[in-house]
């Protein structure tokens, strides 16, 4: 499915032919900066400029949080994670948005942002004991200004506006230094309540928020002719403030859409919506099987998008990055991978006991008292191999 | 000690006054919480006073009250959230269960979620289907969050306190039909001093048989103790006020001297908070026990029409039945 084809009914036969017809390159109704044969082109709107530093780390970027996922990925398969879930094919999407943000920015993540963690400067060990299962993904938050994952759909973007309204209240918008919110969501997410509601609260409030929406076509399986047939980026119309499409596989576009977004949210102009269109190459988790769901063509078509791919080939072109360069890349990656698998295989199990840690600010009876007897019952096995 | 003679629903809006002014972070959040002063008129002159900043007319989405309470309250906020009617709190109850309750244990204890959610509770004001119901057992049965109810003005005007203080989410039920009846309030007092928020209280000493209670229900074990003097029988009357986590100690103390007890609440009796503490009594105080714990509360039916409510919810002759049948064993 390529753009615009949501708004389009008909028997699937005839889409099919159209999808072949059409092409994401040049489209108007779609922002980019990169295309897909990784020509630089210019957009009348949103442009950047960056120093040939700057595109060599967007690329490193995407190669590293790609093969720390595939790593994860492989970690699962070996039986030393619960679940993954892949980002495989959105890494211009969140390495675009996320070295958008400024240091000062609040993410509120969904379950799939391991890429825009990266750009946070965070340790990528952080949400693997989330899915080794060995913890809650309980990192402190409001210190790394990257919100814990959250797997109820949508949920997350109720929390952003709620704390970009905060940010109001605390008089930290209206310049430069002024603080702006992020919320990912995917486009099943665009058919939950919640993220509605937080639409029609970020427009009354004026609150600066940017929705980042990473519309990879599939919520598991369905396609997102099931959550919407209007294209996503137009509901923001309706809800009081602007929308705009980028290609979501395209690191320059995503980048320069959302540095515009915060920038325009961090000076007090309120939210803006951006759906990132972009397709998720992999599973939804690991313990799902898109072969059941959607055609190996379609996969085909959108990986000659690729955004590596495309970003490398603009590197070679414009003579930023040599054989040499991408190799070097590829080993560094390497090395953060291997130093990941180690971590993870390493990362200790709870003990016990941590059932009964944090459920309360302040101690509730109830929970000491299950406490005491679960400690009693553990102890009794002491000494008996068990 | 200085008081003042409150209705439960004036001593709410005079406990959020005062909780507003010794912290500059608590705000207030809800549907026609500002110049209508709520429904009920809990808030009413509190927009007028403390801002439109601070005291916040929501659009009307109970999930999107919860949802950027919580985003407030990560960012460092002390919100407090009405839901105008107890039966609209559903359409907020996944915030509530699987975020607000959430946060403080997934976090490792980094992220506490200080908000109070006020609900007004249960039925007895003739009102049309969604206003009348009693929903307590549905968060009582989620680790995490502190479920509690006032029953009269010195309660109502501390309790609001204690709970805004708290770090923990708290649920904090209102009795609907009681908002008017006046009462006496220490404002003399302090959060240390008033009655612990999380302490069950013996209001009334009996010997023969033990009736628990609380929020609305609470007037209605009075009521019964009461009219039992009359007939000699002599009943302890225990206002339970926190409903997660029990304070089970008094129950327990109470039972071990009456040796009978009755429940009463006006939520339906199947999987009700009735039924936890009649299981904790057989299990802690099983040879105390002179006969097994009654229940008298709502049907377990959806909550009737008004011109049937009286029929539904526990009475004072309801209760004085179930005394009655505890003798019986």
């Amino acid at each position: 499915m390529v753009n615009g084809d949501q708004n389009r009914a008909g028997p699937k036969k005839k889409a099919s032919t159209r999808r072949k017809k059409a092409a994401p390159t040049g489209d108007s109704e779609m922002v980019q900066l990169l295309t897909a044969d990784g020509e630089r082109v210019s957009h009348p709107e949103y442009d950047v400029s960056l120093t040939d530093q700057q595109y060599r780390d967007l690329y490193r970027d995407m190669v590293i949080v790609r093969r720390l996922d595939t790593e994860g990925t492989a970690l699962q398969r070996q039986g030393q994670l619960g679940i993954w879930a892949s980002l495989q094919g959105q890494e211009a999407a969140q390495i675009g948005s996320g070295r958008a943000l400024a240091k000062q920015d609040m993410v509120f993540p969904t379950y799939r942002e391991h890429g825009v963690l990266w750009t946070r400067d965070i340790d990528p060990i952080m949400p693997f004991g989330l899915f080794r299962g060995v913890d809650l993904g309980g990192w402190d938050s409001r210190k790394y200004k990257f919100q814990m994952y959250t797997i109820v759909i949508g949920a997350q973007a109720l929390h952003a506006t709620g704390y970009a309204m905060g940010v109001t209240k605390d008089g930290k918008v209206g310049g430069d230094d002024g603080e702006a919110v992020i919320a990912y969501f995917g486009d099943g997410a665009s058919s939950q309540g919640d993220v509605n509601e937080s639409f029609v609260w970020a427009n009354v409030y004026n609150a600066p928020v940017v929705f980042f929406c990473q519309n990879n076509q599939y919520a598991i399986s369905e396609p997102v002719i099931r959550q919407s047939r209007t294209p996503l980026y137009k509901r923001a119309s309706g809800f009081g403030f602007p929308g705009v499409r980028v290609d979501g596989n395209d690191v320059l576009a995503s980048y320069a859409v959302t540095k515009h977004a915060l920038d325009n949210a961090r000076h007090g102009n309120g939210p803006m919506f951006i759906e990132a269109y972009t397709y998720r190459m992999g599973a939804h988790t690991t313990t799902d099987d898109p072969t059941r769901y959607r055609e190996s063509g379609e996969v085909e078509a959108w990986r000659s998008k690729d955004p590596i791919a495309r970003m490398r080939t603009f590197l070679e072109r414009s003579t930023i990055g040599d054989a040499d360069y991408f190799q070097s890349i590829d080993d560094e990656a390497d090395q953060h991978a291997l130093d990941l698998r180690e971590r993870v295989i390493a990362l200790p199990d709870p003990v016990p006991g941590a059932i009964f840690e944090n459920v309360f600010s302040e101690a509730s009876p109830l929970v000491e008292a299950e406490r005491a007897e679960f400690t009693e019952y553990h102890a009794s096995f002491e000494g008996s191999g068990h | 000690m200085m008081t003042d003679t409150l209705r439960i629903g004036q001593a709410v809006g005079a406990g959020l006054r005062r909780a507003m002014e010794d912290d500059p972070k608590v705000l207030l959040m809800g549907e026609d919480v500002g110049k209508l002063g709520g429904v009920f008129r809990v808030t009413d002159g509190l927009q007028k006073d403390f801002g439109e900043d601070r005291v916040i007319d929501t659009p009307l989405a109970e999930s999107g009250i919860l949802g950027t309470a919580i985003g407030l309250a990560i960012r460092g906020w002390r919100p407090v959230c009405e839901i105008q009617f107890n039966g609209f709190v559903y359409p907020a109850f996944d915030q509530i269960v699987c975020q607000l309750a959430k946060m403080h244990y997934r976090s490792q204890g980094t992220v506490p979620l200080p908000i109070v959610v006020r609900i007004p509770c249960g039925g007895g004001i003739g009102a049309v289907e969604h206003h009348s119901e009693s929903p307590e057992a549905y968060f009582a049965h989620t680790a995490g969050l502190k479920v509690v109810s006032c029953s009269d003005s010195n309660d109502a005007y501390w309790m609001i306190q204690q709970a805004i203080a708290s770090q923990d989410p708290v649920i904090f039920f209102e009795p609907l039909r009681r908002y008017q009846e006046k009462g006496e309030v220490d404002t003399s007092g302090s959060l240390d001093t008033a009655h612990p928020l999380l302490a069950s209280k013996v209001e009334r000493e009996g010997t023969d048989a033990t009736v628990v209670a609380w929020g609305s229900m609470t007037k209605v074990a009075h009521d019964a103790a009461t009219a039992a003097a009359e007939d000699g029988r002599s009943l302890e009357v225990i206002n339970l006020r926190t409903l997660s986590p029990l304070d089970m100690g008094p129950v327990y103390e109470s039972v071990k001297k009456t040796g009978r007890m009755v429940v009463v609440h006006e939520a339906p009796s199947n999987v009700g908070i009735g039924a936890e503490i009649a299981a904790r009594v057989t299990q802690d105080c099983f040879y105390s026990l002179e006969s097994p714990v009654l229940r008298v509360t709502g049907y377990d039916t959806p909550y009737p029409a008004a011109r049937l409510e009286e029929d539904y919810l526990p009475d004072l002759d309801r209760v004085l039945d179930a005394v009655d049948r505890t003798f019986g064993y």
